[in-house]
């Protein structure tokens, strides 16, 4: 699972039947020093997550599991809002950068 | 997910039988606020997307979960037409 940041919203009328009903945020992934790394990704919401939060998303297929049994077809879904951020280190290497959804 | 416009279609006849009747569409991602980004991607079409369209596309294994999908030797997949991107910044 990854950090991220909600940075914007989404609409669609047409879209897949079971898509129906989800809210669609643009989410900007962040490395553990909260900064910006990566492309903005389109991710679906299991914790009704608002404007300028921090969150964790995960990848994949198992990004459609907090929505079963409905198959919502969807490879990022934000699964937690983050509270705080503990134990990195000031100057600490950077991990790798956050691989594409 | 990532947000993509549709910027050409693929033709194949010989494909896989499952992939039959299904639309093909190439895409080219975008940032929220519509520039265009590196790369392109082949996706089936299960909206009706058309031609300079923005859309959503999904990729790997959910992108079986698209309507019509089901089984279908797919890794990319339109899910959406988008009618608006707000960036709240």
């Amino acid at each position: 699972m990854f950090l991220g940041r909600v940075v914007g919203c989404l609409w669609a009328t047409v879209k897949d039947p079971n898509l129906e009903g989800q809210r669609l945020l643009l989410v900007q992934p962040l490395d553990p020093h909260l900064k910006d790394t990566g492309k903005t990704l389109v991710s679906t919401d299991a914790t009704g997550a608002g404007a300028g939060e921090i969150v964790y998303w995960c990848r994949g297929k198992e990004s459609s599991f907090p929505f079963l049994p409905k198959e919502v077809p969807t490879d990022a879904t934000i699964v937690g809002i983050v509270d705080s951020v503990t134990g990195v280190a000031r100057g600490s290497p950077r991990p790798g950068r956050g691989r594409r959804a | 997910m990532i947000l993509a416009r549709v910027v050409g279609t693929v033709v194949a006849t010989r494909k896989d039988p499952r992939l039959e009747g299904k639309k093909l569409l190439i895409l080219k991602p975008v940032s929220p606020q519509g520039n265009d980004e590196a790369g392109y991607v082949v996706a089936v079409d299960s909206v009706g997307a058309g031609y300079r369209e923005t859309v959503i596309a999904v990729s790997g294994s959910s992108a079986r979960m698209a309507e019509g999908c089901k089984d279908a030797p797919v890794d990319s997949a339109i899910i959406g037409i988008v009618d608006e991107a707000r960036l709240d910044e």
